[in-house]
């Protein structure tokens, strides 16, 4: 059981330098000169040979490669053009920000979720289960870049309940936390509410009403533990995936974190702090998906066994 | 029941969602680039339904136009991505050893990534403009077909039938073509029906962010962004396209939902299929 953490932990690598790889070809194997885009179509050419030069592309693709993984192992990711500053120095400041949005988003969208799923489950077919049913739906159709605005709009300019944009106190962390968590909260609804109902229908669910636990305890200690399984699974590559809507919502409310950064970084044609911010980003996914794969064998034993 | 009134109610608003773009010419009252300097942030009503832009294009004609940007480069990304996906899973499947091997590492590298986020860095290097936006899309898009044709092909590439072909005489391409393929359609076509919807958001994602469709090309994402620094005193600007792109996404969503029940398939999350 203890070894499997670090069973886990040690496959992280090759995924890990996989991700890298993945980034490196990006900027080195596609169509398309990233010098050129850097300083435009008008650039001297003497300025597109020094960048090129700065940037180590003048050398062998095997020589490149080397260096880019060497370099990112040691978290050096080069120097940010737009900054001025060390590439991870720039992400630093940043990515503590992001990570405050997404824990306050997670906690939202499954102290939300999982309620409603499992009361939408114990009550299916009743008004609460159609309303819920409905407002999921909503949720994973209604794109963020629209929410946000939608939301910024109505609780901000119109009401005037809450900032419209920024990061300070808690007030400033509701809408982005929201919008990032309204299309998760959908997709775990759903998830919920279908895994619920069929741990329901389980024979052990049954033999612990007929040993006389109340309704309650056999919903929300022998059906809710067996129906998460599941849903952790998702959670996890959700919270990935916030990781990347984080992108969109740090963008429309100005939450100075690694996701505005990357759109800053491309409209800047700042190329290593693009580089820089996809591989931190890519790390974090990574790591995040281990985790809830550990917590996954956690909750349910049997996944525990060593495949 | 349900399932099969989802199905006809995302079939019926994929068609007119479809109608509504192919009829632009004739259903808008001018062209999607059709500037009238002197009506800026026009309000809906009148001549102009949904309203004026922040040129004083018609927000109605750019919300139609923009159907076929939306459909158009959704459907390419789900097409290009089925077809590569399918192929790759379907050789890596029957083939079996290092072959398949090699595909699953590469997925799993693929697939530890945020898809947006990759989509987002790829079309940066590569410029805005919609077939890069249509390749972005499509090299993350084919893992989740890969991994379902594969999958498929697996189960059941052992099957008396498969060795009844085989003793036959029947070429692996023919096998898995003929024989095999055709089990694997339902599961697959459940899973592209949420790759549209999927694609038509990310399609919007990145038009927003500015790095999909290019100016002055009317993506839905893309007038979401312009309209933004003027939602106090034009919300419409913003409210129409995202209606239009919801209404695309609950179509398809309702089909998929449909579908699948009808269908008789299970997809975990990651769009990988569950043994039922």
């Amino acid at each position: 059981m203890g070894t499997l953490p670090g069973r886990r932990l040690v496959l992280l690598l090759p995924t890990v330098l996989g991700v890298v790889t993945l980034v490196f070809a990006f900027l080195h194997l596609l169509p398309g000169d990233p010098v050129e885009i850097m300083l435009g179509d008008w650039a001297a050419p003497a300025d597109a040979v020094a960048l090129r030069r700065d940037l180590g592309l003048d050398r062998p693709l095997a020589a490149q490669y080397v260096r880019f993984v060497g370099h990112a192992a040691r978290g050096d990711f080069g120097q940010s053009i737009a900054f001025r500053a060390p590439v991870a120095r720039v992400i630093a400041d940043r990515y503590p920000a992001t990570v405050e949005l997404a824990i306050a988003a997670l906690l939202l969208a499954v102290g939300g979720a999982v309620p409603l799923g499992v009361l939408a489950a114990v009550w299916r077919g009743r008004a609460l289960d159609r309303i819920v049913r409905l407002a999921s739906l909503a949720g994973v159709c209604l794109p963020s870049f629209w929410l946000g605005p939608v939301l910024m709009f109505a609780f901000a300019m119109r009401l005037d309940w809450l900032p419209v944009s920024g990061r300070g106190g808690l007030a400033h962390l509701v809408l982005p936390a929201a919008t990032l968590a309204l299309g998760m909260g959908g997709i775990l609804v759903r998830l919920t509410r279908a895994s619920v109902l069929a741990a329901l229908g389980e024979d052990y669910v049954r033999t612990a009403r007929a040993k006389g636990a109340p309704r309650w305890r056999a919903v929300g200690v022998h059906a809710l533990r067996n129906a998460l399984v599941p849903v952790v699974t998702v959670l996890g590559l959700q919270a990935g995936a916030l990781l990347a809507g984080a992108v969109i919502t740090e963008t429309i409310f100005a939450w100075p974190g690694i996701g505005r950064l990357v759109v800053q970084a491309i409209q800047a044609r700042d190329y290593p702090l693009v580089q820089g911010c996809v591989l931190v980003i890519g790390v974090t996914y990574v790591a995040i998906n281990t985790a809830a794969d550990v917590l996954v064998r956690a909750i349910d034993p049997r996944l525990a066994e060593p495949a | 029941m349900t399932s099969r009134l989802g199905v006809v109610a995302g079939v019926a608003g994929l068609i007119v969602i479809a109608l509504a773009g192919a009829a632009a010419p004739w259903l808008a009252p001018t062209g999607p680039y059709t500037p009238d300097l002197g009506a800026r942030l026009g309000a809906p009503g009148g001549a102009h339904l949904l309203g004026q832009d922040t040129l004083g294009r018609d927000v109605l004609a750019r919300v139609l136009y923009g159907t076929r940007i939306s459909l158009g480069v959704a459907t390419a990304a789900v097409g290009l991505s089925l077809a590569a996906g399918t192929v790759l899973g379907c050789v890596a499947g029957y083939a079996g050893g290092w072959v398949d091997e090699a595909l699953t590492r590469v997925i799993d590298v693929l697939l530890a990534f945020p898809g947006l986020l990759l989509a987002i860095a790829l079309a940066a290097v590569r410029g805005p403009s919609l077939p890069n936006v249509v390749l972005a899309l499509s090299v993350l898009g084919w893992t989740g077909y890969a991994r379902l044709a594969r999958a498929a092909v697996m189960s059941l590439r052992e099957r008396e039938f498969v060795a009844a072909a085989r003793a036959l005489g029947a070429r692996p391409v023919r096998i898995v073509a003929r024989h095999l393929l055709p089990l694997a359609g339902p599961v697959l076509l459940v899973q592209a029906t949420f790759g549209m919807a999927g694609a038509m958001v990310a399609e919007g994602s990145l038009s927003f962010l500015g790095v999909g469709a290019p100016p002055p090309l009317p993506s839905w994402g893309a007038m979401i962004d312009e309209g933004r620094p003027f939602l106090l005193v034009a919300p419409h600007l913003v409210v129409f396209p995202g209606l239009a792109l919801a209404l695309a996404v609950l179509a398809l969503q309702l089909l998929g939902d449909g579908l699948r029940d009808l269908l008789d398939v299970r997809l975990d999350g990651a769009g990988r299929m569950t043994p039922s």
